[in-house]
């Protein structure tokens, strides 16, 4: 007979404020199978797990329920906790009499009290049938393979590769540098992009632990971390990768300016937009207007032209625009010293070390004009473009005959994301953003264990951050090598094989895959890889014979025996 | 110790207790102030107000002279005066190009020998708070005011350097070493309207009546200050009765003190000191 | 202040009128295109209320060149210098001096003044000024009432006059400084400098 040690948590008022934890306790001790009940503040505490750990040795017991919060709080603490006692980790259960209990019952006492008691009962019917399991192993490829060869995933496979990990990089354009390939001088100090990523692209490209393919696109990612299997077209012929982890990084777009209508819908020659402009500002390129070749004297610049805009545009602000529409103000003014830059903007953000410093600038050297308002129509007339624009810091309505607009579009998610992100098996936002596993505290993981996210495809953000991210998702990768072998949860499902008729309804019950027929052995098996312990195999065999561990049918038997 | 003495237009009409008090009261401190000869006016606000050139010229005239009379640095009670001789002073020292525009105006070469100074930093740096403290015969217990700086004492800050400009505590810490109660306000620095005293008569009654006020709500029944603009445009212009006696802190000082003159000051002001100085038990 | 009128054409073809700004930057020594409109300048100016704009959009009236509109507008001749605002701008811009570069431009090029009694107390300043080397103030009041009319507007300025005049604070007779010729001579290269002004 298992001997069952019980300790009720107080949770401060949490619990007790609603359940009489002692009487609980008190009642539960003579109930056959517990040799051990007691109560205590805090449990989840140092000297709470220590009571844990004492009574286990002292009492040898050989199954725990530990009645508290939610198990999601702390089934991982207390199972470590028995295992460090000397006890099997997965004969310990947490009976949630908090969330569940105490917390929605405030103003029954009596009955939260026996909801309470029931509850862990139900428990203690459970652990009594626990079997002692260990974590099961699986194999790990120390592999990398990153998507995108923009500054993120440059960044993420060189640190990956600079740590002793083969990389495999896959690029879909002819050319590494995404993006920043095409930028002119970038912020604070103007140095070229193109120089910034010179040296990392010949490193890439040296590298001996790093393989690059380009004109390259995913196919598939299949598998579970650890061990996925990737799919990679290459001119028609797809080659398959074995990887333990892998890191999008596929960058942004630049919005569409036909989704602009009052601005021109991308029918004027001469309103173009920022990254446009950046080619023309970069070294050796000619600023001109695209209509008839001469060098434009008066420049609006247009912020916010698509983004902040939840009716016409998106929602969200790109975050770069106002530091990049300064930095082009600076470098136009440098390249055409008799020319006037005016900026429309509601807002300048330029949150980062030394960035405001850094308009003020363009305010100031450069002379450009800020003005405050939102420009609401962009017009053709005669060989000007007039900009109807507003400043109410003046209180004026403001119209401009421009030589060449420059319009601040917002940062896109790319082409094709969406789909990407159902192939890699991650989600996205509304707008095609990578969606973090946390926005606070897991910004580079995705909610798919072992794929992480890099740079803007998880949101409009410039250089300096990308390079972090890039960083920070490389270490996650590492952080993933760093172990010889992944450990999985042992309660999956498993098959008898005395009861299995090799049917096939457990195959076509699971959503994840992971059933198979033996042909050879004529039985059904689990691939514990994929198995996520869901139960349906166990509900669609008919003959009883997919169990999952330690929710055997016999046990849940037992518990809804207590409670109905 | 002894200072080139400038004291201003105002100083020898409006502001004539502020003058014949700081004499007595320096003299008592044991400081010679050697008037400067044939001195001329500052500018005041009128110079800045329509020429660049002018409003540092004037002053510089002062400070050449300052310099030519060699009894040491310049002090200027008038706050205005102050401020406009610094403004002089600090254009000589730091912008080699409007110094030599100065200079050739005022047709002098400017050595950087003379500072600037004011009384009341003079009293509390220089003289020291001890010593004040030890000149004192008549104890100030039973007055209760509140120290007015007024703007061109502490402003612009850079230029004045002058203690806090948002917060200026030096006449505070003289007049309660006099015995005084300096009460708590908030509205030390700000503006009386002395510019508009005479053009707009409105802007500075409103601006006057609502210190006057301040003030008694502050639970002081005198204001003390150091600006002969401040301290007539204050009492030319409350609205409201009984009006709030405005004194020079060096006239407190010099009653302090015990000095015979000071009952030739109280006669002077718009606003009786009277009722304040008697009910006080120090008159 | 009213809201959008006419669209008012900053270029129309041709470059923005930049010079204002240039001309009181140089006048003022200040940067005022750093002005980033937050309002702390008018929301601690004592006399914000009397003003037809206020400091801040008089400061963005000049940035965009709109000569015509800031010399004549009252607000220049009622600052009251107190430069509370300089003292507190968070990008140290001297409003106060702006002000002054502004007055100083207007009557430089002959803007008639918006407030006439505030002008004309700067002459008579001056003025008296350059007769003595020192400000009489009894000859200031006493022309400055008569010349501005408010001695007929106001009789209780006879008053406060004579109750002046009985305490000895008004001497009648001015005092004359023996450096007198240094300042007239002063203000004739000032005057001579002025061109300056204008430039």
């Amino acid at each position: 007979m298992r001997k069952v040690g019980v300790f009720i948590c107080h949770c401060g008022i949490n619990i007790a404020g609603s359940v009489d934890v002692d009487k609980v306790a008190e009642d539960l001790k003579s109930y056959p199978g517990v040799a051990f009940a007691t109560t205590y503040k805090y449990t989840c505490s140092d000297p709470g797990q220590q009571i844990i750990k004492d009574a286990i040795k002292e009492h040898g017991l050989d199954g725990v329920v530990v009645a508290a919060c939610s198990p999601a709080m702390h089934e991982t603490t207390f199972r470590r906790t028995a295992a460090s006692a000397g006890m099997n980790p997965y004969l310990l259960e947490c009976a949630n009499i908090r969330e569940q209990c105490s917390w929605v019952h405030q103003s029954d006492k009596a009955r939260a009290t026996d909801k309470a008691f029931y509850t862990i009962q139900s428990m203690v019917e459970k652990v009594k049938r626990n079997e002692a399991l260990d974590p099961l192993s699986l194999p790990l490829t120390k592999k990398a393979m990153v998507i995108g060869g923009g500054i993120a995933g440059i960044s993420a496979a060189l640190d990956i590769a600079d740590a002793g990990y083969p990389v495999i990089l896959v690029e879909k354009s002819d050319h590494l540098g995404g993006k920043m390939a095409n930028l002119s001088g970038t912020y604070l100090n103007f140095t070229g992009a193109p120089d910034l990523l010179h040296r990392r692209i010949d490193r890439v490209l040296n590298h001996p632990k790093l393989e690059v393919k380009v004109k390259a696109e995913v196919e598939q990612v299949d598998g579970y971390v650890g061990n996925f299997k990737a799919t990679v077209r290459t001119d028609g012929q797809t080659q398959a990768f074995d990887v333990g982890a892998v890191v999008a990084a596929t960058g942004y777009q630049s919005y569409p300016q036909s989704r602009l209508p009052e601005y021109g819908g991308g029918t004027i020659p001469d309103v173009i937009d920022g990254l446009t402009f950046e080619a023309m500002l970069a070294p050796g390129a000619k600023v001109q207007r695209p209509s008839d070749g001469k060098t434009p004297r008066e420049v609006v610049f247009v912020q916010c032209a698509g983004s902040r805009d939840p009716e016409h545009g998106v929602p969200y602000c790109s975050k770069v625009c106002c530091m990049y529409t300064a930095k082009q103000a600076m470098l136009f003014k440098e390249r055409v010293p008799h020319g006037q830059a005016y900026v429309f903007y509601i807002d300048i953000r330029s949150a980062g070390r030394g960035y405001d410093e850094y308009v003020q600038r363009a305010m100031t050297e450069a002379r450009a004009l800020y003005l405050r308002g939102k420009v609401s129509k962009i017009f053709q007339d005669g060989d000007k473009v007039i900009v109807w624009g507003s400043d109410t810091l003046s209180n004026r309505a403001v119209e401009i005959a421009a030589d060449l607009v420059v319009l601040a579009t917002p940062m896109a998610a790319p082409e094709g994301a969406k789909e990407l992100a159902q192939r890699l098996h991650i989600s996205t936002d509304a707008d095609g953003f990578y969606n973090e596993a946390h926005p606070k505290l897991r910004p580079v993981e995705s909610l798919t264990a072992g794929i992480f996210l890099a740079g803007a495809g998880q949101g409009p953000k410039d250089i300096p951050e990308t390079v972090s991210q890039a960083g920070a998702a490389a270490a996650k990768v590492l952080q993933l090598f760093s172990h010889d072998e992944m450990k999985a949860e042992p309660t999956i499902a498993q098959v008898i094989p005395e009861l299995c008729a090799a049917c096939g309804l457990c195959v076509k019950a699971c959503p994840y895959g992971a059933r198979q027929i033996d042909e050879i052995l004529e039985v059904a098996t689990v691939n514990p890889e994929l198995c996520q312990a869901c139960g349906a195999c166990a509900a669609a065999c008919p003959n009883k014979a997919s169990v999952v561990r330690n929710w055997t049918p016999t046990q849940i038997l037992f518990m809804a025996d207590v409670l109905v | 110790m002894e200072f080139s003495y400038y004291p201003g237009c105002s100083l020898h009409a409006t502001g004539l207790e502020y003058d014949a008090s700081t004499r007595a009261v320096f003299n008592a401190l044991g400081v010679k102030l050697v008037e400067i000869k044939d001195w001329v006016c500052c500018g005041a606000s009128s110079a800045h107000s329509v020429s660049a050139d002018l409003a540092l010229n004037l002053p510089a005239i002062n400070i050449a002279l300052a310099q030519e009379a060699r009894h040491g640095d310049l002090l200027a009670p008038c706050a205005a005066c102050f401020n406009r001789t610094k403004a002089a002073d600090y254009a000589l020292r730091n912008d080699p190009a409007r110094r030599k525009s100065i200079e050739e105006a005022v047709s002098f070469t400017y050595t950087g020998d003379v500072h600037i100074r004011n009384p009341l930093d003079v009293v509390a740096s220089d003289i020291g708070l001890d010593a004040v403290a030890s000149k004192v015969t008549r104890s100030l217990i039973g007055l209760k005011v509140v120290s007015y700086y007024g703007c061109l004492l502490v402003r612009p800050p850079h230029l004045m350097e002058f203690d806090n400009p948002e917060n200026p505590t030096v006449m505070n810490r003289i007049v309660e070493k006099l015995g005084a109660d300096v009460k708590d306000w908030s509205y030390a620095t700000d503006c009386c309207g002395g510019s508009a005293s005479l053009p707009r008569v409105d802007i500075a009654t409103r601006l006057v009546s609502g210190l006057a006020q301040h003030a008694r709500e502050a639970g002081a029944e005198a204001i003390v200050t150091a600006c002969p603009l401040c301290q007539m445009n204050l009492e030319m212009r409350q609205a409201e009765k009984p009006n709030v006696p405005i004194f020079y802190f060096t006239e407190l000082m010099g009653l302090a003190f015990d000095l015979p003159d000071a009952r030739s000051w109280w006669g002077k002001h718009l606003i009786s000191t009277t009722p304040v100085l008697s009910a006080a038990g120090l008159i | 202040m009213s809201l959008f009128t006419h669209r008012f054409s900053l270029i129309g073809g041709n470059m923005i009128d930049m010079t204002l700004q240039q001309q009181v930057n140089a006048l003022a020594h200040e940067t005022i295109q750093l002005c980033y409109h937050c309002h702390k300048c008018t929301a601690g100016c004592p006399v914000a209320q009397d003003m037809l704009h206020g400091p801040d959009i008089l400061l963005r009236m000049v940035q965009l060149g709109q000569k015509q509109a800031a010399l004549t507008s009252p607000d220049i001749w009622l600052c009251a210098g107190c430069e509370t605002c300089g003292a507190r701008c968070p990008n140290d811009i001297d409003i106060a001096h702006v002000m002054d570069a502004l007055r100083q431009i207007a009557v430089a090029e002959g803007v008639k003044p918006a407030v006439p009694n505030v002008k004309r107390f700067h002459d008579i300043f001056l003025t008296v000024v350059g007769l003595t080397g020192e400000m009489h103030e009894a000859g200031l009041m006493g022309a400055y009432e008569l010349l501005s009319g408010d001695l007929f507007k106001d009789p209780s300025i006879m008053a406060l006059a004579a109750n002046l005049f009985v305490k000895g604070k008004v001497p009648v007779i001015p005092q004359f400084s023996k450096n007198r010729d240094r300042v007239k001579r002063v203000l004739e290269m000032t005057r001579r400098q002025g061109d300056k002004v204008t430039r």
